[in-house]
């Protein structure tokens, strides 16, 4: 059977990775950091897919997170998909010859749907995650250009987003952003009734439970989690480890494979 | 060991030259016939359609090379993703195309029922039937990633497959003597995957 996804996501600005809470932006260290200190490995390995997102608007920014990216993707074996910023198809080729498996848009989503179409028409619609920034207003309210924009019914974009065929969204919960609090189901609610695209939930998670939470809904693909500090050093691969014993039906990878152990 | 990555302009090939790095492998990449001819093993990879795919390696003089390289010379191959359905012998992805004909399978739609996606996005479990030079040490049923509509049929009965359930069995893998194909990617598919593509190389040289 085709098995559901826990997925780390990156957020990076001129040099460095950052951490938000409540889309605050904090900056953490630097690739040497990431890399040594943090060893990104423990994480890199236990994860089905990575996320990059680029939080950095100003466009000379954009060939240093391209080699941010071709850096990264050197470093793991898992698809990679990546985004922010993307505002045309040469930003979107560059993206993927630095080694993205899949592009991650958000605000084009809105205000340039021909753009979408293009680039789901180029590189196929498994190519292309929307991210979607909601908060939970009383009911469900979604936002974008860095969710400082009120767009109206997350139940409306939904809709537009299956009609446009984006292959995949992510849907992440401002208020719950950084907070560890858990992830907050109420815009589960707001999913059309034909909805059949895979989703990706992020926004609150915490501790395992919070993600065993999400991966037993049948509605949710994926779980994702952009706190660099709620799942440390080997934090995240036993929390794989505990979902597995709970059945929680991820991909089982071998570790501990004995002819590469010596592999970096 | 001279591995030569196939380059045909069809998806990038950083993901394949990183895994054969890691593995302690030296990788040129090239689009060069004579280059080619020279190998001592042959990857091809690919995203993208087979249509596109088969017209660019003509107009790139690729195919005929291909073909002699592997079968004449015996230089072992492994096709990954649209890499392993250009080794079949056609399919109708963006109007029908002849493929290499390496192996006598083709390459069709995966069959779309109504609760399931197409296209087959994610990790899923991979077996055969009783052993697979490509499996060896690695656990029956392991992961691996797929992304893909299309998958290659098992008309040709002397090649070992490799399995996948996505509402029907399909065959994502196959070894015919020096032929080898993979509908996923061990690229992107954990330590899993690079110990497919050590077999491979294994295999190649035992």
């Amino acid at each position: 059977m085709l098995k559901k996804r826990l997925i780390f996501t990156l957020l990076y600005k001129n040099g460095h990775f950052m951490l938000s809470r409540n889309f605050r932006l904090q900056k953490v260290g630097d690739m040497n950091w990431l890399m040594k200190n943090y060893q990104f490995s423990a994480i890199s390995d236990v994860i089905d897919e990575l996320i990059l997102i680029n939080t950095d608007p100003e466009a000379d920014k954009h060939e240093d997170f391209c080699a941010a990216l071709e850096s990264l993707v050197s470093h793991c074996m898992i698809p990679v998909a990546a985004g922010g910023q993307i505002r045309s198809t040469d930003t979107a080729a560059r993206l993927l010859s630095s080694g993205a498996d899949k592009l991650v848009m958000n605000t084009p989503c809105f205000d340039q749907p021909a753009f979408i179409e293009e680039l789901i028409a180029r590189y196929g619609s498994q190519c292309l995650v929307a991210a979607v920034d909601w908060k939970n207003t009383g009911q469900q309210e979604v936002f974008s250009h860095n969710a400082t924009t009120s767009q109206g019914d997350l139940s409306t974009h939904l809709s537009r987003l299956q009609a446009l065929n984006v292959g995949e969204v992510y849907l992440n919960a401002v208020h719950r952003d950084g907070t560890g609090q858990g992830y907050d189901f109420d815009a589960l609610s707001a999913l059309p009734t034909d909805w059949n695209t895979p989703l990706i939930y992020a926004g609150g998670a915490g501790q395992n439970s919070h993600l065993q939470a999400a991966l037993e809904h049948p509605h949710i693909d994926a779980a994702a989690t952009a706190n660099l500090f709620n799942f440390v050093a080997g934090g995240l691969g036993l929390a794989r480890q505990q979902l597995l014993q709970a059945q929680v039906p991820l991909a089982r990878f071998d570790t501990q494979i004995e002819k590469l152990a010596d592999i970096a | 060991m001279s591995i030569i990555l196939i380059d045909y302009g069809m998806g990038n090939h950083l993901s394949v030259q990183n895994a054969l790095q890691r593995l302690g492998h030296d990788v040129s990449i090239s689009r060069d016939p004579e280059v080619i001819a020279e190998a001592d093993s042959l990857i091809l990879p690919g995203v993208g359609s087979f249509n596109r795919a088969m017209q660019n390696l003509n107009d790139y003089g690729l195919t005929q090379t291909i073909r002699d390289t592997v079968l004449e010379q015996g230089v072992p191959i492994l096709g990954i993703c649209l890499g392993m359905q250009l080794l079949g012998t056609g399919s109708d992805e963006g109007g029908e195309s002849q493929g290499l004909g390496l192996i006598q399978n083709r390459v069709s739609r995966l069959h779309s029922k109504a609760s399931l996606r197409i296209p087959h996005v994610g990790f899923n479990e991979v077996f055969c039937e009783d052993s697979h030079p490509l499996m060896q040490g690695i656990r029956p049923h392991s992961d691996f990633y797929f992304t893909h509509s299309y998958a290659m049929q098992n008309q040709d009965p002397d090649a070992d497959y490799l399995y996948c359930d996505y509402g029907q069995t399909f065959v994502c893998g196959f070894s015919k003597d020096n032929i080898h194909g993979v509908q996923f990617h061990p690229e992107k598919s954990q330590r899993t995957g690079l110990q497919l593509i050590q077999n491979f190389l294994e295999v190649t040289y035992a």
